[in-house]
């Protein structure tokens, strides 16, 4: 979606373990930091200023498998229907 | 009446004296859960005023106090967690910083979430208004093992940093101190500026140059440039406007360029945050399990959470029940009844008419709006515990799954459900729901929860006409209303709001103790504007309604309000209703119990006081004789899904802000319980009960 791939940490922390994955298809207690966020303008906004920004390190405190899910991001939790989840790109 | 001479307008940036001589306005603003209103609540007391922003739903609370001699006046903007445009809050909040340009902005950030607080923060600094950090709730913080340097904190932001807990009343007083103190230009104030990041400087230095000279006048320009480059739709709109055509053309084609440049800079403000905490902050590593987290392993559970949600319901329910129908009652026998009898007394001597006007008329409709007052009393403190606690979120989660269905989402259940009790706390609660459209659909589906007065109409009338079976019967007409109310969300989701939904993405703060003196003054308020707003319609319908029904003779068989009943026969007699049945369902308008009282006149009951329950068992075997059970079960259904009463209408134009969609709520109510009651009435003809 986005044409420029300039996230510092992307070139430093290359590393092939280090997987893309949707906030959606974390499981509960894993750790992850946001790569990129897709969607509406709206929605991208409301999560920017919650705190989804690429580099923020995101915790999924609760996650089972269907029905919406909690993660911690800057210390808050926020809990995201799945389909707002799917949209938060995360390197785990 | 004076004339103004001299213009009313004072210019704010004035001599010492003008400053003496009128309050400093303060502006208290902040993130949602931060503790604004305690904080609001505990500076201003009973003198705070509560109406709306103008032209929006959106409360608006302001008060006064004095702290040194000095008169504040302090206005509490709406919780937001950005200043972009997102929705009626956002908009508000910095319209009034941006125009009313406060002396001071007070905005309180929450300690044990300082990164993403400090959002709004970074936010304001942009804006040309005196910022003070009240660093709230330090000692949840602390708990958590976050140290927190207020003095650093304070140097990296160029702004003063009060650190302080709210709820026990510490560091309230350094707050105010701060505050004389910034506005009598004792302290140097220069905040540091969030940087946008490096790679988008060029974009908005050519931005700034592209509308240099046509941006409107309180509007700062750098500002403005940088919201049009996060795409704000207000912004957008307010430039297009104003710019000359071809300009515009090229501040659209950078702005085009640069779609993704909200994340961009949205990350620059958390870029910059993290350094300016970064000195200030010590944590431990994270690993202890806090309160919060113990209770939501239980309260957000798919299935334990539902067990919780469904106990707290039961409390709710049983307060009602216990406390409330029981208050409610008393009001109405001891209050009302003995208002009523003394108002006979007194006007004895009076035309008849006079007296009828205000035991009835006057005194019938304020006692409907005063014996509302118990179970809504109830229902806004449960409304405020939870929420206040923290709770709310955590049953708005839960519930989403099911909500989903109805094209709303979870925080749309408690305030339907709230509906069960009375419909009017319903549609008050619906203010929890920040989208627009959920907010409207839950609104217009409140009316469909079958509420406690509709359900003593069914409790007296189901009995005598299906005997044992009544309480099946019951059953079954919940059950029906809560099917119709789901397709009603389905219909109107997909066709007049074509399908689209609110994102589901919402905070779940941190569970606290429930701070008594907001929950109290939230009651206060709550119950104050109900009697004040919702009273007066209340009042006007029921004297219009009361003299339709003796107007012209004295007699409601022959009123004006018969003759509406006979008029409207033919759409009843689908249902197999004669004009007396029509009749009693236009007076339930007023309080549905009202049905039951008006059927008692009409069918003749013998020895009936209004209110009372005298009218028991002759009624019901009266019109058990006078009707197949096939109209009974319609009439039933129609008295559910009916226009709700007058007090719900009220707060629904109160809540909507819109006569249109008032009365778009009571047409579709109309039809749908019309459409329900003919085929019912059909339904069970056929099956021949």
């Amino acid at each position: 979606m986005r044409n420029r791939s300039r996230t510092p940490r992307a070139a430093t922390s290359q590393n092939s373990q280090n997987q893309v994955v949707p906030l959606s298809a974390m499981h509960a207690g894993e750790q992850g930091v946001v790569v990129d966020l897709a969607g509406g303008r709206g929605l991208l906004c409301r999560m920017a200023s919650l705190g989804f920004t690429p580099g923020a390190e995101v915790t999924v405190v609760q996650n089972f498998g269907r029905g919406p899910l909690i993660a911690l991001v800057r210390d808050a939790r926020i809990a995201l229907g799945r389909g707002e989840a799917g949209k938060i790109h995360v390197r785990r | 009446m004076n004339i103004h001479r001299e213009s009313p307008v004072q210019i704010r940036t004035a001599s010492q004296e003008q400053v003496e001589a009128q309050p400093v306005l303060v502006a208290l603003t902040g993130q949602p859960n931060v503790g604004k209103s305690t904080l609001f609540n505990l500076l201003t007391g009973l003198s705070q005023h509560v109406g709306n922003w103008p032209g929006k739903t959106v409360e608006r609370k302001e008060g006064t106090f004095v702290y040194n001699g000095t008169t504040y006046r302090l206005v509490d903007l709406p919780g937001t967690y950005s200043l972009t445009a997102n929705s009626a809050e956002e908009v508000i909040a910095r319209e009034f910083i941006i125009r009313e340009q406060p002396d001071v902005v007070v905005v309180l950030v929450d300690a044990a979430i300082l990164e993403r607080s400090l959002y709004l923060v970074a936010e304001l600094l942009s804006l040309s208004v005196p910022v003070i950090v009240g660093l709230n709730m330090i000692d949840v913080a602390r708990q958590e093992g976050v140290q927190i340097e207020p003095e650093v904190l304070q140097a990296a932001l160029g702004v003063p940093v009060v650190p302080m807990v709210a709820t026990k009343n510490l560091g309230v007083r350094d707050l105010l101190e701060t505050v004389g103190r910034v506005v009598g230009g004792e302290i140097p104030y220069a905040p540091k500026h969030p940087q946008i990041r490096a790679d988008h400087q060029e974009v908005l230095e050519g931005i700034e140059k592209l509308i240099a000279g046509c941006v409107p006048d309180p509007y700062p320009q750098e500002w403005i440039a940088l919201k049009l480059l996060e795409g704000d739709r207000e912004v957008t709109r307010m430039m297009q406007e104003c710019l000359p055509d071809e300009r515009w053309e090229q501040v659209h084609d950078v702005l085009r360029a640069h779609d993704d440049a909200l994340v961009a800079v949205a990350s620059g403000r958390y870029e910059w945050i993290g350094r300016m905490i970064r000195a200030a902050v010590t944590r431990p590593k994270a690993g202890q399990i806090g309160l919060t987290e113990r209770l939501d392993r239980w309260a957000t559970h798919p299935f334990w959470g539902l067990l919780v949600l469904a106990g707290i319901l039961g409390l709710i329910f049983w307060l009602t029940y216990t406390i409330g129908a029981p208050l409610q009652d008393l009001l109405d026998t001891y209050v009302v009844g003995t208002l009523a009898d003394l108002a006979r007394a007194g006007l004895a001597e009076a035309p008849a008419w006079l007296m009828d006007l205000v035991a009835d008329g006057i005194i019938g409709g304020v006692g409907a709006v005063l014996t509302f007052l118990p179970i809504l009393v109830i229902f806004f403190a449960v409304m405020g515990v939870l929420e206040d606690m923290g709770y709310m979120a955590r049953a708005a989660y839960v519930m989403d799954g099911f909500m989903h269905l109805m094209g709303l989402h979870g925080k749309s259940f408690l305030p339907l459900f709230l509906g069960f009790g009375c419909n009017v706390p319903a549609v008050l609660g619906a203010r929890v729901i920040e989208s627009r459209r959920a907010r409207l659909l839950t609104i217009l589906l409140a009316p469909l929860i079958p509420c406690t007065a509709r359900m003593a109409v069914i409790a007296f009338l189901a009995p005598a006409f299906f005997g044992s079976a009544a309480t099946l019967v019951s059953w079954g007409l919940v059950l029906l209303a809560l099917v119709v109310l789901a397709l009603s969300g389905v219909l109107i989701n997909k066709t007049i709001f074509r399908g689209r939904r609110a994102a589901f993405i919402m905070e779940l703060p941190l569970y606290h103790l429930p701070n008594w003196r907001t929950i109290g003054l939230l009651v206060w308020q709550r119950s104050l504007a109900f009697l004040k707003k919702a009273g007066t319609l209340i009042l006007a319908v029921s004297v219009v309604v009361w003299a339709l029904s003796v107007l012209p003779g004295g007699e409601i068989e022959t009123s004006f309000l018969a003759q509406i009943g006979r008029w409207l026969e033919p759409a009843g007699r689908l249902m197999g209703f004669d004009w007396r049945l029509m009749v009693a369902l236009l007076t339930s308008f007023i309080a549905k119990e009202n049905s039951i009282a008006t059927l008692g006149v009409l069918f003749g009951s013998t020895g009936l006081t209004a209110g009372g329950t005298g009218e028991g068992a002759g009624l019901a075997e009266t019109m058990a004789a006078a009707f197949p059970a096939s109209t009974a079960l319609a009439f039933l259904v129609v008295q559910l899904l009916f226009v709700p009463c007058v007090a719900t209408v009220a707060v629904v134009r109160q809540e909507t802000g819109s006569w249109w969609w008032t009365l778009f709520n009571l047409g579709f109510l109309l039809v749908v319980s019309w459409a329900a009651g003919v085929a019912i009435f059909w339904l069970a003809g056929m099956v021949g009960v």
